[in-house]
């Protein structure tokens, strides 16, 4: 994905991580944009860890009564929940584009700063900057970015220390077998 | 082959307390225990009972968007109203139990074990 043009500018930090076999659909959307069949919005409050998780309860009951299997569902909420989290729990807030297509869900996390000081750090398991409050709500363990990496067919981060924070992940309702490849 | 959630309660002497969510169809086959929500979403699943301290209405958002059937709250841990109601709401069912982790997960595992013999 280093040669695609179609994202930010090249001064931001960002990072990419798609899994095997999904490369060129992921290209593919990001060239053409295709219109979504629903787009879904909401704003994540910072510090809200009530009202927070809104948007992937939602996703997750849209997906369902689309027909979506179980564990895609599971994977989808997870890493929207922990997305959402993460803005609740580092930012000043920010917003969430949910985007649903006929065969995959594109979900877009951007917030209000103040930013990630080291990307490649933050995606190490068990880093965390997490606050007293988010571990008081049995969060900050430093597994949030992980588990998105883990749960998601494609997902991409940008962010620069005092700027916003973009997450785009994409995950296919159909699931592929790596092993065939 | 599983363990009916029934059993389970009635093993580690479990006090329901979401008394509208319908256990008869709960089968639990495994079980995973930690208080970090995180670890949670990572790695339970929804054939497991989730034991657990951390009482906070995110638990009941964890289990419900993991797809985790039950949350047992050790220790007698006794979640506020609103979580229960959360629980009712997301038909998660809550048990609490005077048990520590351990002893809960040490009954757990006896049940599963005794299935294969």
């Amino acid at each position: 994905m280093k040669g695609s043009e179609a994202v930010k500018s090249k001064s931001i930090p960002e990072y990419w991580a798609i899994k095997p076999g999904f490369e060129e659909e992921i290209k593919k959307i990001i060239n053409e944009r295709p219109e979504p069949e629903i787009s879904l919005d909401y704003e994540i409050a910072e510090n809200d860890y009530v009202k927070t998780g809104k948007a992937s309860s939602d996703v997750k009951f849209f997906l369902k009564k689309l027909g979506v299997n179980p564990e895609v569902l599971r994977r989808v909420a997870v890493a929207s929940y922990e997305a959402e989290i993460n803005v609740t729990a580092h930012s000043k807030g920010g917003k969430v584009t949910a985007n649903i297509y006929s065969d995959y869900i594109i979900m877009m996390f951007e917030d209000y700063g103040p930013g990630i000081a080291d990307i490649e750090q933050a995606m190490q398991p068990g880093f965390s900057t997490a606050n007293e409050l988010a571990r008081e709500m049995g969060f900050g363990a430093g597994l949030g970015l992980p588990n998105i990496k883990k749960n998601c067919d494609g997902m991409y981060l940008s962010s620069e220390p005092g700027g916003s924070t973009t997450l785009i992940f994409f995950i296919y309702y159909e699931e592929k077998s790596y092993a065939a490849k | 082959m599983g363990v009916k959630i029934k059993d389970l309660i009635a093993a580690i002497d479990g006090k329901v307390l979401t008394q509208s969510v319908e256990t008869e169809s709960i089968v639990i086959e495994d079980g995973y225990v930690s208080d970090l929500l995180s670890d949670v979403m990572g790695n339970a699943r929804d054939n497991q009972a989730w034991i657990t301290i951390m009482k906070h209405m995110n638990s009941v958002a964890v289990a419900s968007l993991a797809g985790i059937p039950c949350i047992v709250f050790a220790k007698g841990v006794q979640p506020e109203k609103e979580v229960i109601q959360k629980g009712e709401e997301e038909k998660v069912l809550l048990v609490t139990s005077e048990l520590s982790s351990f002893e809960i997960c040490g009954k757990l595992y006896c049940l599963l074990n005794d299935l294969k013999k």
